[in-house]
């Protein structure tokens, strides 16, 4: 006996459908069923997860998936989420695991904050016809820069990434996304003038080819980690912590462990590959310098490396730490951050919004001193342009997308990456269900999507008056909060609108 | 050929090793004073001889040399190690061979905690580390591959062979040890088992590495008993999820 209720209903338009059966073929969580005895189509409402590819496949569009009708007892406090999760522990005893990112209903401060432009006095450029700079340089830099008497440049400049525009795709491993996923971003990054990160799974020697536009990762497992992977690589992160997970670190099941993910991560097939939640080489900030310094030498101080933390409570004074680490740049990773798999409890409950955490960290740096030695990566949910907007008007200098770059190719949200079986054929390592996922059109698409977004930042700089992208960042007058109180306003560094 | 470390900082140092292997297979660093990174991320068949204490991270990442360390070494030795050797004469610190994935380190004496934690082998990379001495708590913490042979030798009666925690989150490779491991030092993680013939032939193989290296008895080690640690699965936290 299941104590669940569904939470989905299958409709199917009989006048519609013309059981050819494509939904059964392509439905990997048996939601659709062809009945073996009258080969009827029949529908299992309690396997359907909404990921909608039996909605886009169907050729006549006869299938539509509603929220199941069946409720409980109307109850503000024992809604039917919490019921049905008890109910699975008490099936199963596991920790509850999710896939993306946080889905509560805690305040989003992109969306109490607008944008200012400019009306007569300070006259707005048109994009389309002025000049516009979305052109951005990440990595530490000096302190003054010096010329010699015929203006050549004298400074020794430390290692800085020139980015086509200020948004990069975050990391995600080859093990948590398919191959096919992977190769669509790099392609995208490539034909943007941008970075992909190959998140901590190694880099695949298909990606080879791309090594100019990847990031590639060293977390607690350090899985994949050696000479060539360090060498092929504009940019090395050091991940300690992530948004969705903050303090733990991963598993990635054996069962997900098949030949190329056990090649490229250099562990056996099968086994799990479980990333500790500490680096156990890094228990101080003098410790992290160690790593740093490590990777540096590895790479003859050629590349800069960027270590990436979850936004929590004390970032700001950890950021400090960083940057006095020596690393080149700091990444933030926000509690609406995505994930392949994370505890349930620890993806809604641990961290804090990137917005904030990432308004006290400019503060803090800034008024430290510090801000010039290092670049500020956002990261934790960017939805639209005009929320990595206001994230460089907060100071960032750049931001890390994934989610939306994943919605691009196909993704519908129905947060399942855990189980591996991900229909659109991003979050799985079956044949089968990879093969769906063409990368040169996926690239395409993802690539439109950073085209689309880098157009429309341009238009909002365009009708502030600005015209490159380094006059916005940690322009905070620019942002005027809506509906925020005073605490919230002090610390993003803002003033409510009307002010 | 020989520099000299003394007092210059690591990167000047590393500098000047690396120019020394255009023109010399074998170089001799004299009065190391705790510089860190020495042999990190070199590539290549050369050989390293140091006298005096190299610091953190030596050979972290490196790929294919052989160091020979007279006098001790200080922590995370062999970090991220992808393939070469490294001879210790004396002891190691905390972190040694910290997620190494293949060739071998050999320490003379003790090591501190955490040695040979997240070791992993893919296909014929398998890495080994073996410790004369004793070794400090997480002994092959969540280790998931290779070989780590302790054999306890020149062990006073009060010195615990190997700290609390042994073998923790272990999934993957084998623990050789020379003697006996009382029940409550093993984690949940392991079993302890009679070697086999098979299991006999590979400590024999790091054995006699360990006696040639160091000058000491191949049979006088081999007189006593070994046990094999090894993990009870390789999915130790398989069923620790449920999927909503």
């Amino acid at each position: 006996m299941n104590f669940k209720n569904p939470e989905f209903e299958i409709v199917r338009n009989k006048d519609k459908c013309i059981s050819c059966g494509a939904c059964a073929r392509q439905c990997s969580y048996e939601a659709h069923i062809i009945d073996p005895d009258t080969g009827e189509l029949k529908a299992e409402d309690m396997n359907c997860v909404a990921c909608h590819r039996c909605v886009v496949i169907c050729p006549t569009r006869a299938i539509t998936i509603k929220k199941h009708e069946m409720t409980y007892r109307e109850n503000a406090n024992w809604t039917a989420a919490y019921i049905n999760q008890i109910n699975r522990q008490a099936d199963t005893g596991g920790v509850l695991l999710s896939g993306m990112g946080n889905p509560q209903p805690y305040p989003i401060y992109w969306d109490r904050m607008l944008l200012n432009a400019s009306q007569v006095t300070n006259p707005s450029i048109d994009p389309l016809r002025e000049p516009m700079e979305t052109r951005t340089f990440i990595g530490a830099k000096p302190e003054k820069i010096e010329l010699d008497a015929k203006g050549r440049l004298i400074t020794r400049m430390p290692p800085n990434v020139e980015l086509q525009m200020p948004i990069m795709f975050s990391a995600m491993s080859f093990g948590s996304i398919s191959l096919n996923a992977q190769k669509s971003l790099a392609a995208a990054a490539k034909a943007c003038g941008t970075l992909f990160n190959t998140g901590e799974g190694g880099l695949h020697s298909d990606l080879f080819q791309y090594a100019d536009n990847a990031v590639v990762q060293v977390a607690s497992g350090r899985f994949g980690v050696h000479k060539d992977y360090l060498d092929k690589s504009r940019i090395i992160e050091i991940k300690i912590g992530q948004g969705a997970k903050p303090g733990i670190g991963g598993h990635l099941p054996g069962v997900k462990i098949d030949e190329e993910v056990s090649r490229t991560r250099m562990i056996p097939l099968g086994a799990d590959a479980i990333s500790p939640a500490p680096h156990h080489d890094i228990y101080s900030i003098e410790d992290l310098r160690q790593l740093i310094y490590s990777l540096k030498e590895a790479t003859e101080y050629q590349k800069p490396v960027a270590v990436k933390i979850a936004a929590v409570h004390n970032s700001a004074a950890i950021a400090s730490g960083i940057a006095r680490a020596g690393a080149d740049i700091i990444v933030l990773d926000g509690f609406r951050g995505g994930t392949g798999a994370a505890p349930t409890r620890i993806r809604d409950n641990v961290g804090i919004p990137i917005e904030l955490a990432l308004a006290a960290v400019d503060e803090r740096l800034r008024s430290e001193s510090l801000r010039n030695r290092v670049s500020l990566v956002a990261a934790g949910s960017f939805r639209n342009s005009a929320d990595i907007f206001k994230a460089i008007a907060i100071g960032a200098d750049a931001v890390y997308i994934a989610s939306s770059a994943l919605i691009a190719l196909g993704c519908h949200m129905c947060q399942q990456c855990h189980t591996g079986k991900c229909n659109w054929g991003i979050a799985t390592q079956r044949a089968d269900l990879v093969k769906r996922l063409n990368p040169e059109i996926m690239a395409e698409r993802a690539a439109n999507l950073l085209k689309a977004w880098n157009h429309e930042i341009k238009e909002m700089l365009g009708g502030m008056g600005i015209n490159a992208i380094d006059s916005l960042r940690g322009n905070r007058l620019m942002l005027r909060g809506v509906g925020l109180n005073e605490k919230e306003l002090s610390i993003l560094g803002i003033k409510h609108a009307g002010e | 050929m020989t520099v000299t470390a003394g007092l210059k900082h690591h990167k000047e140092l590393n500098e000047e090793l690396k120019a020394a292997f255009a023109k010399a297979k074998s170089v001799t660093l004299k009065d190391v004073n705790g510089q860190r990174y020495i042999g990190c991320g070199v590539r290549g068949d050369y050989k390293i001889d140091i006298y005096g204490t190299p610091g953190n991270d030596l050979a972290a990442y490196m790929d294919g040399l052989t160091i020979n360390v007279n006098g001790n070494v200080q922590d995370a030795a062999g970090n991220t190690m992808n393939n070469g050797t490294i001879i210790i004469h004396g002891r190691a610190g905390d972190a040694l061979g910290y997620a190494m994935r293949n060739g071998a380190i050999y320490v003379e004496t003790d090591v501190g905690y955490r040695c040979g934690i997240h070791m992993k082998e893919y296909k014929d990379a398998k890495p080994a580390i073996v410790i004369g001495g004793c070794a400090g708590a997480f002994l092959g913490e969540y280790m998931a591959g290779g070989t780590l042979v302790l054999l306890g030798l020149n062990r006073k009666n009060d010195d615990s062979l190997v700290g609390s925690y042994f073998g923790t989150g272990m999934h993957g490779g084998v623990i050789y040890v020379r003697g006996n491991v009382p029940e409550h030092r093993l984690a949940k993680e392991v079993t302890s088992f009679e070697c086999s013939g098979e299991d006999m032939e590979q400590i024999a193989r790091y054995v006699k590495n360990y006696c040639t290296y160091f000058g000491v008895s191949y049979d006088e080690v081999m007189s006593e008993k070994f046990l094999r640690i090894s993990p009870r699965s390789k999915r130790p936290y398989g069923d620790m999820y449920a999927h909503i």
